[in-house]
């Protein structure tokens, strides 16, 4: 399975749609979305991750790459992820202290700390 | 001889395969169905720094993957063949930080996923063994 992507706009929040596989091979397209993105102004994004089947290190290092760029214009990346397989890979890396991770998108659009 | 043998060209799109026939054969081999995603990550981690470091290297070799299946455990060797690169010690490291970043992050990850686990460098390349316990039938 390929990677899936779509973007749409909840008031000052971009979410992020993301569905298939993030590996070594679609991670580049990931992290063109999100530079684009960054340079097109949105700094705020909702990284909507329920509908990915797949995550690697690559993966991440995209997403951290990601809030990297938004930090830099003082925005945020929040993620959306209830699948314990993907959150286990957060975990054992550390990154749940590094993002954001909500239950559902609404969550993610609603807060605000 | 290993269960089953694997070489592909490093190229990232195959690094999905290497991990589809993985799953497959550890499921064979009576893996826990609960560690196949551990299975699936870690091997795809273990292939993709592979990929990286063959690619960074100008290595033309392909990756090689073993699939090894005895009585009681189920086990995994990626090799590559860059030789020595536990210090990261390419001629233009510069150019290849992230690369090899993105290698040690794979690193942390295997190694946070599987309880036995060997990284071996060599001057022919290194490998990474893992492996799981199989259930007795």
């Amino acid at each position: 399975m390929d990677l899936s992507l779509s973007t749409r706009t909840v008031g000052d929040r971009t979410i992020v749609e993301v569905g298939g596989e993030i590996d070594v091979y679609t991670a580049p397209k990931l992290r063109e979305q999100l530079v684009e993105l960054v340079n097109d102004g949105s700094y705020h994004l909702v990284v909507d991750m329920e509908g990915v089947d797949f995550l690697d290190s690559t993966g991440l290092g995209v997403l951290v790459g990601g809030l990297k760029r938004v930090r830099a214009h003082e925005g945020s990346l929040r993620l959306v992820c209830n699948q314990e397989r993907i959150l286990k890979i957060f975990r054992i890396t550390g990154l749940t202290k590094v993002f954001p991770i909500h239950t559902s998108v609404d969550e993610a659009v609603a807060a605000t700390d | 001889m290993p269960t089953v043998e694997l070489l592909f060209s490093a190229q990232p799109e195959h690094v999905r395969t290497a991990r589809l026939v993985a799953a497959a054969v550890a499921r064979r081999a009576g893996v826990d169905e609960a560690a196949l995603d551990e299975v699936r990550l870690a091997v795809g981690e273990a292939c993709s720094r592979a990929v990286g470091l063959h690619r960074s290297n100008g290595v033309e070799a392909p990756v090689r993957v073993m699939l090894n299946e005895d009585e009681k455990k189920f086990s995994i060797e990626v090799a590559d063949e860059v030789p020595g690169n536990a210090s990261g010690s390419s001629p233009d490291a510069g150019a290849d930080e992230a690369a090899d970043d993105e290698g040690e992050m794979g690193l942390a990850v295997i190694s946070g996923l599987v309880d036995d686990v060997e990284v071996i460098e060599g001057a022919a390349g290194g490998v990474i063994r893992m492996s799981w316990p199989t259930a007795s039938l």
